[in-house]
């Protein structure tokens, strides 16, 4: 109904900490179908911003349109059943759960139980799980970690429970995608599956992708469009390669100006 | 032995399609996908592999062409393989972990204008290779994740060649059967490239016949049936999995399991509990490694239990293969060890319904061999190469040991040659390597190959594999020498750590020894024997007589094996420092460098080959920080008594 559209607008958005003003009028759009990498310095307000987007925060002045639609004022649940999924920066599983029963529960938005029915496994309720199990082991096979599908997901080193929250997140199957650091603490080999994951996840489900990172080489590699703030202001929007010249940009990341040839 | 081929059952194609007349619903193969074992029956191993002939015949694929194929073990691989043999081709196996390197000169030389890869990995391998194999033409991919955006016009998914191959039967209905009608025993069913420790693979060319014989004379001898299970973990590369995952199957009509991933293999062994497996030692090595790991985590009673009932198993196996029998009490307590311990870890490791078990390709070590057979579990020692359609020897159920490799299979002729190299002569005896013949002349004579393995038969007719023949040598007086295998036997004592034989042309054999300082120091401290470092401990009159008993027990050992015999360790030393890689006295891989050793030593050596006692020595070291110093010591020469010698 609103394909022409961008998937998410964020428009002239604040947001305050008592004194603090975290995110200043900041406007950007997440297109359809696009990885967008979003930068700053520490403190300019990446992950308030994923915040307000996942419903956390609430902005006291602007607005965010969601497929076209205000969305400005919904609380997380709602968000998530709007299909707006995401990982965190210090990774938040179940962690005496296993694997599975981890990327199970990003499936319970979809689930229509009846009490009675799911606690004698019959009928509807049989037949449902069945098709969620089957959801959950293709994310299983997509992100390689059949070996651990029967671990408590807190005996996992790092590297794989960050792993394993983004299958929690595509289990929701969300339109829109927001992963926060998802390479923090991540050795290089980690992160390059990591970085084939997420482009593998853009190209075979077409899911929409909007992530913070801090490792360039990263965002240079994976993401179509940059998104850079500092000091809780947007400072630059364009494709990687503009960005990575902007003076601004270099401004707030090295603190002096330079000269751009 | 049967050596004549029915010719409607003499290529495997022709099998396949009578296993699909014989029991079309049986389960062919199964593959752990999705959290779940999904089953292939004869029939849809049958038609699936039609499709992807058929869609290879679509895009020009003709008899003689080669199919490389390069992934894990998948169904779809299988299938490909038979595909191609279908249309009179030759499929070329690849180790999925082969670098570009390797896998641009086997792509190249096998002459492949098609390839089957698994997935993204495998694809993006060919398509940087390409420029170095002006002669694929076609890269088929089985997993189309990551590869959506590619558009280069040689790709194209396994999906859309079954496709392909659907619409050309539409067009040619008879083609496919006739194609199989076609084929003869004769026809090259595989070429396998070996990796060669030195100099560039070789790819060893091997018939329907050589492989259905071999296969067939294997299995009779071992009774294998139609309801055994295998897991196909092993790399389709390699010849081993070519004839248990694919040749056997299909002569015998099991069923094979391909694991889920490389990283859940030995889950998945547990699931499935195969009852026919193979490993190479350092499989075995890695589950003997998991068992100990969590018995460490064990509480104390439990752990001591099931020490004490390991124990025990291992004592009375040790017993059995030594042809010795075990002690009543022994015998008496095994059943409760049974309920107990083996019952249930056999149970654990998905062992427990094993019939038979190999390990091969290189020499297990005696306590990992003792541990699984202490469980129950019928492991056979089998000796065989890519170039006998692997079969050699294997043995039999009742006739195990330790230093053997057991007696020939049916078809199979051994003779150990005048330098005391092992020979044979079997059906399953290859047709040379491709486009070399410099090496299959130098491998091939006669219908004989040289296995590049020094052994000796012994007087039940076991083969005995001692040592790589080129590292064989022999005295003065012409008796076999095998360093290796002396300087083996003497490191399965806790107080060697490292040992260097001598001797080639000269009158008897020298041994260098290293002490291993940790067991050494232990048991030293036991005795209260005080020492002030490696080198004092190292000349101690106590530890002289320590390692002399070591030696003394190899010496013996040695006595019972005629032609060995004359190759007993006269004299030894203990060296006064460590060999070290640092020294380039051995390799990083803990290999000796006997050469450097020989030049560095030479004095010692010397010394050991005189009528010294004694022998006063400097040697330089490197610190790990790469300064050198200068060890002083004054190193004893000791005699040994042979053992027997009395009695000749």
């Amino acid at each position: 109904m609103s394909e022409g559209r961008p998937l998410l607008e964020v428009q002239g958005v604040s947001v305050r900490f008592g004194a603090l003003l975290a995110l200043s009028r900041v406007s950007l759009e997440i297109r359809r179908g696009e990885i967008l990498a979003i930068i700053g310095p520490n403190g300019a307000g990446k992950t308030t911003l994923l915040n307000v987007i996942s419903g956390f925060y609430h902005p006291f002045e602007g607005r965010l349109l969601f497929e076209g639609r205000d969305r400005t004022r919904l609380a997380p649940p709602d968000v998530a059943a709007l299909g707006i999924a995401r990982t965190f920066q210090n990774v938040a599983l179940f962690k005496g759960m296993s694997v599975l029963d981890n990327i199970m529960t990003g499936r319970l938005l979809k689930m229509r139980g009846s009490f009675l029915l799911d606690a004698v496994w019959f009928g509807p309720a049989r037949r449902q799980e069945l098709e969620h199990r089957a959801f959950v082991e293709r994310i299983i096979d997509f992100l390689e970690i059949q070996a651990i599908r029967k671990t408590p997901a807190g005996r996992l080193p790092y590297g794989l429970q960050k792993r394993v929250e983004l299958g929690r997140a595509l289990a929701a199957e969300p339109k829109l995608l927001l992963l926060d650091e998802p390479m923090a603490g991540m050795n290089v080999e980690e992160k390059e599956d990591m970085c084939r994951f997420i482009l593998d996840v853009n190209e075979e489900f077409g899911t929409t992708i909007a992530l913070i990172e801090h490792d360039m080489g990263v965002v240079m590699d994976v993401s179509d469009r940059v998104v850079v703030l500092d000091y809780g202001r947007k400072i630059a929007d364009g494709p990687p390669a503009a960005v990575r010249t902007d003076p601004a940009v270099l401004d707030a990341y090295l603190g002096v100006s330079h000269e751009v040839a | 032995m049967n050596l004549t081929l029915d010719p409607a059952r003499d290529t495997f194609p022709k099998l396949v399609r009578d296993n699909v007349r014989r029991f079309p619903e049986r389960v062919a193969i199964r593959e752990k996908d999705y959290g779940i074992w999904q089953s292939y029956t004869w029939r849809q191993y049958w038609d699936e592999a039609r499709l992807i002939a058929l869609g290879l015949a679509s895009l020009g694929f003709a008899r003689g062409d080669k199919l490389a194929i390069v992934g894990d073990n998948r169904p779809q691989l299988y299938w490909s393989v038979l595909a191609a043999q279908a249309l009179g081709g030759v499929p070329v196996p690849l180790y999925q972990d082969a670098i570009e390197k390797e896998l641009a000169y086997i792509v190249d030389h096998a002459e492949a204008r098609f390839a089957v890869a698994e997935d993204q990995e495998q694809v993006d391998k060919l398509l940087r290779v390409r420029g170095q194999c002006p002669g694929l033409e076609v890269i088929v991919y089985d997993d189309p994740r990551g590869l959506r955006g590619y558009r280069d016009p040689s790709l194209l998914s396994l999906a859309e060649l079954q496709e392909r191959g659907r619409k050309f039967a539409r067009d040619h209905p008879s083609f496919f059967e006739d194609e199989v009608d076609r084929g003869r025993a004769q026809d090259t069913a595989i070429i396998c490239y070996t990796s060669g420790t030195t100099g560039l693979p070789k790819g060893a060319v091997l018939s329907h016949a050589n492989l259905i014989i071999t296969a067939r004379n294997a299995a009779e001898a071992e009774g294998l049936r139609p309801d055994e299970e295998t897991l196909a973990y092993l790399p389709m590369a390699w010849i081993g999995d070519h004839i248990f995952s694919y040749a056997q199957a299909i002569l015998v009509g099991f069923t094979i399991n391909c694991p889920e991933s490389a990283a859940t293999v030995l889950a998945d062994l547990r699931e499935i509990a195969p009852t026919y497996f193979f490993a190479p030692p350092r499989i075995w090595e890695s589950i003997l490694t998991t068992v100990m790991v969590r018995l460490d985590d064990c509480a104390r009673p439990k752990r001591a239990l099931v020490r004490f009932f390991l124990d025990l198993a291992q004592d009375m196996e040790r017993r059995r293969l030594t042809g010795r029998s075990p002690a009543w009490w022994q015998r008496a307590l095994y059943p409760l060890g049974w309920l107990l311990v083996y019952g249930p870890l056999g149970d654990n490791l998905g062992l427990r319904r094993v019939r038979r078990a190999y390990t091969a390709g290189e020499a297990i070590g005696p306590e990992i061999f003792v541990f699984f057979r202490g469980l129950g579990i019928n492991v056979k020692q089998l000796y065989g190469m890519t170039e006998a359609s692997v079969f050699i020897t294997i043995q039999k159920d009742g006739e195990v040991r330790l230093d053997t490799v057991g007696t020939p299979i049916p078809g199979v002729e051994l003779r150990i040659s005048e330098e005391g190299e092992v020979l044979y002569r079997s059906p399953g005896v290859f047709q040379g390597y491709f486009k070399n013949p410099e090496a299959t002349r130098q491998t091939l004579e006669d219908g004989w190959v040289h296995s590049g393995d020094a052994g000796v038969i012994d007087r039940d007719g076991h083969l005995k594999i001692i040592d790589r023949a080129r590292d064989v040598g022999r005295l003065a007086d012409g008796t076999l020498f095998a360093p290796k295998y002396l300087e083996n036997k003497l490191k399965f004592s806790p107080y060697i750590k490292e040992a260097v034989c001598v001797g080639a042309g000269r009158p008897f054999v020298a041994a260098l020894i290293n002490i291993d300082l940790a067991a050494v120091g232990n048991w030293a401290e036991r005795r209260g024997l005080a020492y002030t470092s490696y080198t004092d401990l190292s000349q101690k009159p106590e530890v002289y007589e320590l390692i002399l008993g070591e030696v003394a027990r190899v010496n013996r050992s040695l006595e019972e094996d005629e032609a060995l015999r004359g190759a007993q360790i006269r004299k030894f030393l203990i060296l006064h420092k460590e060999l070290d890689p640092d020294d380039e006295e051995i390799t990083r891989t803990r290999k000796v460098r006997r050469g450097h050793i020989a030049r560095k030593y030479a004095a010692l050596i010397e010394a050991l080959y005189s009528q010294r006692e004694h022998v006063a020595v400097e040697a330089q070291v490197t610190y790990e920080d790469g300064r050198t110093g200068t060890v002083r010591a004054d190193v004893r020469i000791r005699d040994v008594a042979a053992a027997g010698v009395a009695v000749r």
